[in-house]
């Protein structure tokens, strides 16, 4: 019972301001301080479970003299983070260049990809099957490849950031276009409009959500691919240094760079939503309006 | 084609006499349908004529071809056979004649209620400051004053439908196409969008066509009202309906609009009946 209250919570926060309102108006909160409580219920439990996660690990290995090299502790991996915080740093930049630049391609080409299946019904039938196929195109074979191709800079890189991003991207957009319903196509069409305004006055806007969730998707794709594309070799970024740091036996640094691209992720991944209500506000108020 | 028009034009203009020139008419319409099954034919050499200011009614069995009426009618599909005119010049395949009004509102979430009623004019190339002008005049008329900047969300499902028909209104086309605009709303909605209609309508005197299974609705709405057949689709009954107007609510109660709506249910229950006898056989 417990446990179905706090998914319940977790999943459906408006549910607990409803509670709240309902239980009546005994100080009128500023709206400052509701969001702020709000934010609290979303994110408390997540991080309730990750504290006690991590505690409970501490204890694993501080009673278990488990060896270091095997499984160090969490307060040795932010010790140690802490510690080479430059080196990490350094690292860092060229990663999160790597992410920006390919998956700033993997948008143009997918908007572009998108755009042009929109308007052809043949480039639909033509291109719709590559993309499936490019998806199945394994990424583990073909990264070394691109070293050998483009060599260590940033091109291969940015190839490989691109290829895991742009799938997600160009289908999240073909399929937000054709989420718009045939009638307002046709409403448009009644009132004179031609290809290009129905595009611009409904299918583009009605795209918007779509596009939104492929993009959450597809950034969080982008950071690890930047990772494994580095992995596979590079001259800087948190991949080739979590490579070093696992040769040279320091899984604690190696778990540090891992915290950091969560933590990259992560933001990134909450950017997104920041993003959306600025382009896009009626789509919150809408399904907002609907709870 | 120029044969046939010159001969339609020569019955239909009759210049020099009393009788109003219809503003539209529809000349023997036929359209079907390609499908799996084979050729579904659905209209049937459909006739209807309107004269300027007047409010016609279509009712029919579902499915017999209403909507794909007004798609020929507003030229978003072509007719198989067939004209259309309008104000005596052909106008088949044209767009710019008919204001469409689907059956959904089709107000779109991202536009606040003024601009949705401004994405016809917009479509068209008047600047947005002009466009917003002229369908801001309506709001008031509409029952609409004070919800020019909220989004569709907010509004009452009779509200939506009025900036829906706003919407159509302010292109200033000259017949309105409206496909059931009251079958979403509940009764008391409904009733009151009625006489509401009937009022604005009085005030603006636009040509319409409505599609409506309310034949109650029809009657107290209109001048005439046109029964279709079931498939192939043809027009089986053309009722003129002379009650007074203004019409209030109270005109429903009477025994002259009890017997014109019990003749025309009479004819709509035979072809809904016929309708399905068919489909039965066809499945
Ligand atoms: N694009 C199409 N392809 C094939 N058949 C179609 C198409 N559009 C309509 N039809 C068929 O034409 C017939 C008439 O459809 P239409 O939507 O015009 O009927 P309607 O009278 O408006 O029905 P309703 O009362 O349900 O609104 C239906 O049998 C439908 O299956
Ligand atoms: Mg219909």
């Amino acid at each position: 019972m417990a446990a179905a209250t706090v998914t319940e919570m977790a999943v459906l926060p408006p549910t607990i301001e409803e509670v709240q309102d309902a239980a009546g108006p005994r100080r009128r909160r500023g709206k400052g301080q509701r969001a702020a409580s709000r934010t609290l219920e979303t994110v408390g439990p997540v991080l309730l479970l990750l504290v006690v996660a991590t505690v409970v690990m501490q204890a694993v290995v501080d009673q278990g003299n488990i060896r270091p090299e095997v499984l160090p502790s969490p307060s040795r991996v932010i010790r140690s983070g802490w510690a080479a915080r430059e080196a990490i740093w350094q690292n860092t930049v060229p990663t999160l260049q790597v992410t920006a630049i390919g998956f700033a391609v993997s948008l143009v080409v997918g908007w572009l990809l998108a755009i042009i299946v929109d308007f052809s019904r043949f480039a639909r039938r033509a291109l719709t099957p590559i993309l499936v196929a490019s998806q199945t195109v394994p990424i583990i074979a073909v990264a070394p490849l691109m070293i050998i191709w483009f060599g260590f800079g940033l091109l291969p890189k940015v190839i490989v950031v691109a290829l895991v991003t742009f799938f997600p991207v160009t289908i999240g957009l073909i399929e937000g276009f054709d989420s718009t319903p045939k009638e307002a196509s046709s409403l448009l069409a009644s009132m004179g409009a031609g290809k290009w305004r129905t595009f611009r006055y409904v299918r583009l806007p009605s795209a918007m959500p779509s596009f939104f969730t492929s993009l959450r998707i597809g950034i969080t794709y982008a950071v690890t691919g930047a990772i494994f594309a580095e992995y596979v070799g590079a001259k800087y970024g948190l991949g080739i240094y979590m490579s070093m740091q696992k040769n040279s036996f320091r899984t604690d640094l190696v778990l540090a760079a891992v915290l950091v691209t969560s933590l990259i992720s992560i933001l990134l991944f909450l950017s997104t939503y920041l993003l959306q209500r600025l382009v896009i506000p009626w789509y919150g108020q809408e399904k907002r309006s609907q709870t | 084609m120029t044969v046939g028009v010159e001969v339609h034009a020569t019955g239909t203009i009759p210049v020099a006499s009393a009788a109003q020139p219809p503003r539209f008419e529809l000349w023997h319409i036929s359209k079907g349908f390609e499908t799996p099954g084979g050729f579904r034919p659905v209209l049937d050499g459909i006739d209807l004529k309107a004269t300027s200011g007047s409010f016609i009614s279509i009712i029919g069995p579902s499915g017999c071809g209403k909507s794909t009426l007004f798609n020929v009618m507003a030229g978003l599909e072509p007719a198989d056979a067939g004209r259309v005119y309008v104000d005596g010049q052909e106008a088949g395949g044209k767009r710019e004649h008919f204001g469409y009004m689907p059956q959904k509102d089709l107000l779109f979430p991202w536009r606040t209620i003024l601009d949705n009623t401004t994405i016809g004019l917009e479509v068209q190339g008047k600047p947005r400051k002009e466009a917003r002008v002229a369908a801001a005049k309506l709001f008031e008329p509409f029952g609409l004053a004070g919800f020019e900047h909220a989004r569709p969300f907010e509004l009452s499902g009779g509200m939506r439908q009025r900036a829906a028909l706003l919407r159509t209104v302010v292109q200033e086309r000259e017949i309105l196409l409206l496909d059931e605009p009251f079958g979403a709303l509940d009764s008391l909605t409904r009733l009151e969008m009625q006489t509401w209609l009937a009022e604005v309508w009085v005030k603006y005197r636009w040509t319409v066509v409505m599609v409506t299974h309310d034949v109650r609705e029809a009657v107290y709405l209109s001048d005439q009202v046109v029964v279709l057949s079931a498939r192939p689709t043809k027009v089986r009954l053309v009722k003129d309906i002379t009650l007074p107007r203004p019409r209030e609510e109270a005109l429903m109660a009477t025994p002259e609009f009890a017997a014109i709506e019990r003749e025309l249910l009479e004819v709509l229950h035979e072809e809904s009946r016929h309708a399905l006898q068919t489909q039965r056989v066809t499945v």
